[in-house]
């Protein structure tokens, strides 16, 4: 069943009777060429491109509750790919041209939005090092343009700009950088995956692995044994839990970070604001609300929920960057539990368990990651070699001090 | 969220900053032989469990002591909070 304008036209005219479930609800197998563990948006996007770019079809996403029930249902949608380091950069401008392709790729709309990313900048030390970065991103074959404060003001005339600790001194804009629909992007991909023959199972929470002889044939799941080649584990912010099951500690802690979004407003914002130094970004929906978020939670945790004192912070970035935010009322807030890795960025790879592979520590940016990370992890698992792009996300790289540091915070995940 | 200061009584969690696993407190000798697995094994990998957590909260707005408390990182219930000896 594809969408078109014309699918659409003739089913208002039989008053939408014809449409379908997205996908089928199959019971699982007894064994599998590849199982997913983990059916958000990393997950679901591995099964589509193993299916639909690696030939792979006697595939199985196992997700513990429904699809798309984490974090792809929890982010502030964003899309960018404006990091500095050769680690980084290639593999999120790969996943801007997967975003850039996507709705014709899937045939399901998502939103996918080049509204412009724009972070500010305060000092000139900050802009020497946005130039730089926009260089980065300019070799790796990314838009980036450096924007002075005039350029910033004829864009968002009511940012605060002489605020006395950071006045806005300019920005980096990359004007391909925007918004996606997060929900639309995990049904995408799961139509696109079941309708190739990928077995989505909800509903089934993986409880341990089959290891044999040291190698991992399979795991051992709520609705019983399901036997496979090569397992994947994609379960961002429940990482260190499922891979205890194996025995494995890694280099990864679990936080909160929240988000909140406001009550439906006329248009205001029409890109994305980061205000990195008040530690506050913000977009508008396509619905109004304003969609903002800030800095994780300083300690470990699992629960979906956020603190208050966070809360009092993000409002506060709000407010010394745009003061008219003050008047709009916040409709919601949740929470979400990132994978914080120890370097800040993801790892992408095989484990010390043959045919058991890992997917994980993407720590807050795993939205804008997806494509990409769905695509390279299919590289992975299908040919047993990294993706040229996410060579550098490896496991051993942290015994090896060959992080991936963006930030330069070291081994403490809640800095980065 | 109250930490129950052993000395000062429960005290906001706001007046504390967050280091990490108590964990950190064991650091290897570096000249040790073997120091580079040592040091590689006491750096980056965690437990992070699901459950109760033995992590270090430095009281910086408070008497600057360092904490180790027992938090559950699913519920935040606080179980204990003992000074860290020196």
């Amino acid at each position: 069943m594809a969408y078109s304008g014309f699918r659409l036209f003739a089913e208002a005219l039989r008053g939408h009777r014809g449409w379908r479930p997205l996908w089928r609800d199959p019971e699982p197998q007894a064994d599998y060429d590849i199982v997913i563990v983990g059916g958000g948006g990393h997950g679901l996007s591995t099964a589509y491109y193993l299916a639909t770019r690696f030939g792979q079809a006697r595939v199985a996403v196992l997700e513990k509750g429904w699809l798309g029930s984490g974090n792809i249902g929890r982010n502030t949608t964003i899309i960018r790919s404006n990091y500095l380091l050769p680690g980084n950069q290639p593999f999120y401008e790969l996943s801007m041209k997967l975003w850039e392709g996507l709705e014709q790729d899937f045939n399901l709309n998502a939103m996918v939005s080049q509204r412009g990313v724009l972070n500010l900048c305060h000092t000139d030390a900050q802009r020497d090092a946005y130039r730089r970065r926009g260089n980065a991103m300019i070799l790796s074959g990314a838009d980036a343009e450096l924007l002075d404060a005039e350029g910033v003001r004829a864009m968002y005339p009511f940012l605060n700009f002489d605020n006395a600790r950071f006045p806005i001194k300019g920005g980096l804009l990359q004007r391909r950088g925007g918004t996606a629909r997060h929900d639309g992007v995990a049904w995408g991909y799961a139509r696109g995956a079941d309708r190739r023959g990928v077995d989505i199972i909800q509903h089934c929470e993986v409880t341990g692995f089959l290891v044999e002889d040291g190698v991992c044939k399979g795991v051992e799941t709520n609705r019983g044994t399901i036997r496979a080649a090569k397992v994947g584990v994609a379960v961002a912010g429940s990482t260190g839990r499922v891979m205890a099951k194996a025995g494995m500690r890694l280099p990864i802690e679990s936080f909160a970070l929240q988000a909140f979004v406001t009550e439906g407003l006329k248009p205001c914002i029409d890109g994305v604001i980061t205000f990195g130094a008040g530690h506050f970004y913000i977009s508008q929906s396509d619905k109004g609300g304003l969609v903002f978020g800030g800095d994780i939670d300083s300690y470990n945790s699992y629960a979906q929920r956020g603190n208050l004192p966070v809360v009092e912070d993000v409002a506060e970035g709000g407010m010394a960057l745009m003061p008219m935010i003050g008047r709009a009322r916040v409709l919601r807030s949740w929470g979400g539990v990132m994978d914080m890795s120890m370097d800040g960025s993801p790892i992408i790879d095989r484990t010390g368990i043959p045919g058991l592979y890992l997917n994980a520590g993407w720590c807050y940016g795993g939205f804008k990651a997806t494509p990409a990370s769905g695509f390279c992890f299919a590289h992975l698992l299908s040919t047993d070699t990294p993706h040229e792009v996410a060579r550098a996300y490896r496991l051993d790289r942290f015994a090896r001090g060959a992080l991936i540091d963006e930030k330069g915070a070291g081994a403490q995940p809640n800095l980065h | 969220m109250l930490i129950p200061h052993p000395i000062l009584g429960p005290r906001d969690a706001q007046e504390f900053t967050y280091l990490g696993p108590a964990t950190l407190l064991d650091r290897p000798d570096g000249m040790a032989e073997g120091a580079g697995q040592a040091m590689f094994d006491y750096l980056y990998p965690r437990d992070n469990p699901a459950g109760p957590h033995r992590e270090l909260w430095y009281h910086e707005q408070g008497d600057r002591s360092w904490l180790i408390v027992t938090r559950d990182t699913v519920t935040h219930e606080i179980t204990g909070a003992e000074l860290v000896k020196p």
